[in-house]
């Protein structure tokens, strides 16, 4: 694959350092000289010094030849530029960007970016983690289509503890995907039982997110 | 009608100034508190600091009810993005965007935002006052300037 980074920072360079690895062709965009040259000495001849939201520094890339393009400047509004210039003017099947504000997905998904990644969201989710279990960790947030894929334990006190899928009201538009059950993974079905300690695996609508953790938690 | 300016430049300012002394409610932002200096001292309009490509801040300068929103900051992909927001999430009838980069400024353009572009705005009226001047000269009359230019992007 022939993938385009736009920005040679940190997460540039070892994105670049990991894909030539894995024997991918790539081409690192970068402006500042101190870092182009830097990333030349360290992984050879794979930067192009110039500003990558530059349509003659896209198309002096060979963008139009790109598999994927990632743009991970440190600044969303470049990094949304990049992505758009590639996907418009060059037609690149694959864009991705990297984001600082997790509210920001929402518009990059509908200006037609392909995959966003928030650094931010990522820390959140392992944060969760280390909650009391009062909490839904959210594992991945479908914004734009408010939907959430989170994971829960079952408190002995709640309400459901000891029944099958089927026979609990859960809130609607909501999916128990997957059950924990003293260290077996299996997928639910409409008869597998909710226990006590259990773990798993939803998919709910944002707004039912408050419901779901009273039915499993309270 | 409810104005929103993304920058208190110089361009922005004045535009500020001259909106709120017509009676229209104007909210400027910008990521400077300084900046609000260029403001008329007796403007009426409010003044948000903040980044304009943050959502909250659009929120809180009134966005969702803004009638027209321009996006006039020094860097272009802010001014972008900012523009794409409004227009996309919050439905803002009139967006217009300031782009210097003539390559970018085309591509949005056709990606459907309304821009003003002052290199190419700036470069094609010097063009024209040199075409003046030579004419002016009783050399033989040139080309005009529009012949003459390169083809344009447009």
């Amino acid at each position: 694959m022939y993938v385009v980074v736009a920005g040679g920072g940190k997460v540039g360079f070892y994105l670049a350092k990991t894909l030539i690895n894995e024997g991918h062709e790539v081409l690192v965009i970068e402006r500042d000289r101190r870092k182009s040259d830097s990333i030349n000495e360290e992984l050879g001849s794979v930067v192009l010094r110039g500003d990558a939201c530059e349509a003659s520094v896209l198309s002096e890339a060979g963008t139009n030849r790109a598999d994927v393009i990632v743009a991970v400047t440190g600044d969303d509004e470049d990094n949304l530029v990049i992505c758009q210039m590639a996907k418009k003017k060059f037609n690149v099947p694959r864009t991705i960007a990297r984001i600082n504000n997790p509210k920001n997905e929402q518009i990059f998904r509908l200006l037609g970016i392909d995959a966003t990644v928030s650094s931010t969201d990522l820390i959140m989710q392992q944060i969760e983690q280390e909650l009391p279990a009062q909490a839904l960790v959210h594992l991945r947030i479908l914004r734009d289509a408010d939907l959430e894929l989170v994971e829960a334990e079952v408190s002995p006190r709640s309400a459901v503890a000891g029944k099958k899928i089927h026979e609990i009201s859960l809130p609607a538009e909501t999916l128990v995907l997957v059950i924990i059950h003293d260290g077996q993974t299996s997928v639910a079905t409409r008869d597998t039982p909710l226990q006590a300690g259990d773990q798993l695996i939803a998919l709910t609508r944002a707004e039912k997110e408050g419901e779901l953790r009273a039915l499993l938690l309270a | 009608m409810l104005v929103l300016i993304l920058g208190c430049g110089r361009v922005g300012a004045r535009l500020a100034n001259v909106l709120d002394g017509e009676g229209h409610d104007v909210r400027v932002i910008d990521g400077n508190v300084d900046s609000f200096q260029r403001l008329a001292s007796d403007f009426k309009g409010t003044t948000i600091v903040g980044q304009g490509i943050d959502d909250d801040v659009l929120r809180k300068a009134g966005i969702e009810k803004a009638d027209v929103f321009a996006a006039v900051t020094n860097d272009d992909n802010t001014n972008i993005m900012a523009s794409q927001m409004a227009k996309v999430l919050h439905n803002v009838p009139k967006v217009i965007t300031r782009i210097y980069d003539p390559i970018r400024e085309e591509t949005y353009q056709t990606l459907g935002l309304e821009t003003v572009c002052p290199t190419a705005l700036g470069a094609h009226l010097i063009e024209e006052m040199l075409d003046r001047y030579d004419s002016g000269n009783g050399a033989a009359k040139p080309t005009p300037a529009a012949d003459r230019l390169p083809r344009d992007p447009r």
